[in-house]
């Protein structure tokens, strides 16, 4: 692949987030001890939109946090200069909710591990489960989604990065080759 | 995302954007001890001495938690300061460190320059946490976030240094600092206690009379003085210094506008700064102490990663 | 010793004390000048040696340098430090007393005379300690240590801090005709002080040593050597301030004598750099400003002479921290080379002035023989290649000190040859 793709566009990204909020709502069987988690950076916003469509849905208000896991990444010996560290906000106490993660790609999984220790810090959910936009395969721990927007299978060392507007200008699901990363 | 190099040891050599990459570091940190858990495992397993040639309460605790929050083991060595029994010297210290394999040395030594001539000679991390009248970098950062949290920015903001400012390295890490960040800076004190030609050696304002720095600052960092001082010397006595120089309730309510107070601790109250000063509304003597924790975290967490070949080499945040 | 004749032949001929500066040939016999100038034959046993392409120039001599023996032979001995000498084509060095024991009666003076000869190097001349142990209160034997060799007294590392006694040292020294020597220093002014006190003292937060210091005690040995018409010599000046008190001390005939050392010549306090302490001496390095006055005044003649000060320390002493290590740098063998460098190549000072500063001048300070070339004068010579480039790098130093401030500077002009009472007791390496 030499080219950039986009495999979903704004309004399939819309499509996309109803049915993973419809499919939130039907695990956690409603709204009752849910809260939604973002892990920064681009986890956060899609947390606040799912967490929008199910207020709509269910008319009850959903709690949203914030999660930056940059402090418990297991590879910070190895990622050079130090990445910025950015906002943590849990505006409930987790403990006994039933807390949905919520983050953009699952790729390795260790950024979701990292989650998992992190809200250890913070107390003992009931239960926790992880909602992804996109899920790329290639996990190296054993985690797995529950709720997934679109399994997407791409060729090793190809970059897929999800776009919001809040961020991005833009929403979508953008494939590129590989190329030089930053954090 | 500007690099520390291996040592913090002053705010002179330091740039604006990375005395600023230190604060926008610490200030996500100090969420850290409001936690149930005041703990983040990001640098379990790093070993940590705290080599403390001079006493120090509070600096060294300050240290201490602030390793201790970060998920660091660290070890503490108080070195008797007998002129007398002098013990292993510096170089010999430095070389035990290295042969223990200490990720890091936070130090703090009555001379000048102990700290960079600790940093030439081993390869763990050096941190000063003062060195003789030299620089105390870590004092200076988390003053500059205590007044940037209330300010905003310290661009243009008029700060005042007071009291006996040629023995002080808090006072020279404030200057390079709050220069560096665009606040014009002053000194105020006795004559004998401020360093011949300070305009220039540090390029601030002296003010001879606390009434003028008074009018003129926007915030005060006053200074610890010295019993020895008036043993050596360098002014007749500590009532005269509190009569003309203390940063009275009397002077601040002249003031034309409101002061911030800082004061780097322990107090003689009464001496330089009256109690209902220190404990008085514009006092952010407290802010600095929370500040001095997530400062010191945010350094320890920005010096261990110095591996910009990786950096460079694009390996990208865990996916 | 019966030694051959030795023919210095092409070699250009300077000296300044005689007025000789020209291509010509110089004959020692018996320890002395027997010819100079010229084409000459020489007599058949001769020894010969090339001089083409170097400078012939009287052997240089330096008034004030420490070598440590008795008592610190591990960072020098009399035998490494006249050997150190000889590298640095001084024919002669004066030996301050500040050993341990003191230098301060004629056994002592004996002593070092003694380790001297069997150096077989540059000649050392005692100088005397003013007080006994140099403890500043009681006055030494003057008289014998005179009489056992001394050239002068001098309790230098130390001031002289009661006037009383320097007055009463320069009265009792005029009896003997030696000059005393004063390390002019106010002790509760320089007190704790570990360099120039100035801009580089307060950015480092080190306690500094304020020029006042200096020149508090320049004009009170003005004054004294005025009083008591004894002769005063001012050790190592390093401020503008006491230039222009030795000034006025000449101006009215008052017998004031002062040397300057090459690295207040040379440096300044920045070079202090980041607590560097082979930079780190006493007096400290100053100003530009101090520089300047100190390099004209050498010009002028104010200052009559240069002296090393060489200051050996084991390098354990000197790796601690700035305020810890011991003051002073070597300098026997870098001195003609830094001030070539720095003061000859950029034409602020000629060739022949240099060498009057280093061999006639003082030579003529301390009343002793050589500083010339003249027939009949002591064969004490050296030879120097005046472009010859080099590095300083301590392992090639002939002293035990390697603290010099200068060591990796690449210098212009080096010694070739000294020779000492008509014998070759030092040959730079490489050199036939």
């Amino acid at each position: 692949m030499t080219a950039t793709e986009t495999i979903l566009d704004a309004r399939a990204c819309e499509r996309t987030l109803r049915r993973m909020a419809d499919e939130i709502v039907e695990r956690t069987a409603g709204t009752d001890s849910l809260v939604l988690v973002g892990i920064q950076r681009r986890g956060v916003q899609l947390a606040a939109r799912l967490a929008t469509l199910i207020e709509e849905r269910e008319g009850k208000p959903v709690p949203r946090g914030a999660l930056d896991i940059t402090l418990y990444r297991d590879d910070l010996q190895t990622v050079g200069p130090r990445p910025l560290v950015g906002a943590t906000e849990l505006p409930v106490d987790i403990n006994d909710k039933q807390v949905v993660i919520v983050d953009d790609v699952l790729y390795t999984g260790r950024t979701v591990r990292a989650a998992l220790d992190e809200l250890a810090d913070f107390g003992r959910p009931a239960r926790i489960l992880l909602a992804v936009l996109i899920d790329r395969g290639g996990q190296e721990l054993p985690i797995r989604a529950d709720v997934i927007g679109k399994v997407v299978t791409v060729p090793a060392g190809s970059q897929v990065d999800v776009r919001v507007s809040e961020l991005d200008g833009d929403d979508s699901v953008v494939i590129s080759p590989a190329k030089a990363r930053g954090t | 995302m500007t690099g520390l190099g291996k040592d913090l040891l002053d705010l002179e050599s330091l740039t604006a954007e990375q005395i600023t990459a230190i604060l926008d570091t610490a200030e996500p940190l100090k969420a850290i001890s409001l936690r149930a858990i005041k703990k983040v495992p990001t640098m379990r397993g790093a070993t940590i001495v705290n080599l403390f040639f001079e006493a120090s309460t509070r600096t060294r605790v300050s240290f201490e938690f602030a390793e201790k929050r970060m998920s660091a083991d660290a070890v503490n060595v108080a070195i008797g300061n007998s002129s007398v029994s002098k013990g292993e010297t510096l170089v010999d210290t430095a070389r035990n460190l290295e042969a223990m394999k200490i990720d890091m040395v936070v130090i703090r030594h009555q001379a000048s320059g102990a700290a960079r001539f600790l940093a030439e000679r081993i390869e763990s991390n050096v941190i000063n946490a003062g060195d003789g009248t030299h620089e105390h970098p870590t004092q200076g950062l988390l003053d500059l976030l205590t007044l940037r949290d209330r300010w905003g920015s310290l661009r243009g903001k008029r700060v005042c240094l007071c009291g006996d400012v040629l023995h002080s390295r808090v006072a020279r890490s404030n200057i390079h600092g709050l220069r560096k960040l665009g606040a014009e800076v002053a000194v105020c004190g006795p004559r004998s206690l401020l360093p011949n030609g300070a305009e220039e050696a540090l390029g601030v304002t002296v003010f001879d009379r606390i009434e003028a720095a008074i009018e003129w600052a926007d915030a005060l960092n006053i200074l610890r003085l010295q019993l020895e001082r008036m043993t050596a010397g360098y002014i007749p006595s500590l009532r005269e210094y509190n009569r003309v120089f203390g940063v009275t309730r009397d002077r601040l309510d002249r003031a034309p506008r409101e002061l911030l107070i800082l004061h780097p601790g322990p107090m003689n109250r009464g001496v330089e700064i009256d109690s209902d000063v220190a404990d008085g509304p514009h006092s952010l003597i407290l802010d600095q102490v929370t500040n001095g924790v997530a400062v010191r975290m945010a350094v320890l967490y920005l010096l261990r990663g110095g591996r910009p070949d990786l950096a460079a080499a694009g390996v990208a945040a865990g996916e | 010793m019966i030694t051959r004749p030795l023919l210095l032949t092409g070699g250009h001929l300077l000296d300044p004390s005689i007025g000789l500066d020209g291509v010509g040939d110089l004959l020692l016999v018996n320890g002395t000048v027997a010819a100079v100038g010229g084409n000459i034959a020489g007599p058949d046993d001769a020894d010969r040696i090339d001089c083409r392409g170097l400078h012939v120039t009287p052997g240089f001599i330096d008034v004030h340098c420490h070598l440590r023996e008795p008592g610190r032979e591990d960072v020098e001995t009399i035998a490494t430090g006249a050997r150190a000498a000889a590298a640095g084509g001084f024919t002669a060095v004066c030996a301050m007393p500040n050993t341990d024991p003191v230098t301060d009666n004629q056994a002592a003076v004996g002593f070092i005379l003694a380790q001297a000869a069997k150096a077989n190097a540059s000649r050392v001349y005692p100088i005397g300690a003013i007080s006994v142990g140099m403890n500043g209160v009681q006055l030494s034997e003057m008289g014998e240590m005179v009489a056992a060799g001394a050239v002068a007294v001098s309790d230098d590392g130390r001031p002289v801090v009661s006037a009383q006694l320097m007055r009463t040292a320069l009265e009792y020294a005029r009896t003997f005709g030696i000059p005393v020597a004063d390390h002019c220093e106010e002790p509760t002014l320089a007190h704790g002080g570990v360099m120039n006190e100035g801009v580089v003292s307060a950015r480092l937060g080190l306690k500094g040593i304020p020029s006042e210091s200096e020149e508090i005690m320049v004009i009170r040995d003005i004054l004294l050597a005025r009083r008591t018409g004894g002769r005063v010599h001012l050790c190592h000046m390093s401020t503008w301030g006491s230039v222009e008190l030795i000034r006025w001390g000449k101006e009215r005939g008052i017998a004031v004598t002062a040397e300057v050392c090459p690295h207040h010549l040379t440096l300044t306090e920045e070079r202090v750099r980041q607590y560097d302490t082979s930079a780190k001496m006493n007096p400290p390095l100053r100003t530009q400003r101090d520089v300047d006055a100190l390099v004209a005044a050498l010009k002028d003649g104010t200052i009559d002479c240069v002296a090393t000060d060489h200051a050996p320390h084991h390098n354990d002493e000197k790796n601690r921290e700035f305020a810890d290590a011991p003051n002073g740098i070597v300098g026997l063998e870098t001195a003609l080379s830094v001030l070539m460098t720095w003061l000859v190549a950029p034409g602020t000072l000629s060739l022949s002035q240099l060498v009057e500063k280093l061999s006639c001048a003082p030579a003529r300070v301390f009343g002793l023989p050589g500083g010339t070339l003249r027939r009949g004068s002591i064969a004490d010579v050296t030879a120097l290649d005046a472009t010859a480039s080099w590095t300083v790098q301590g392992s090639d130093f002939r002293s035990k000190g390697r603290n010099s401030p200068y060591l990796g500077s690449t210098l212009t002009g080096r010694v070739a040859r000294c020779i000492v009472g008509g014998r070759q007791v030092h040959v730079r390496d490489g050199v036939s």
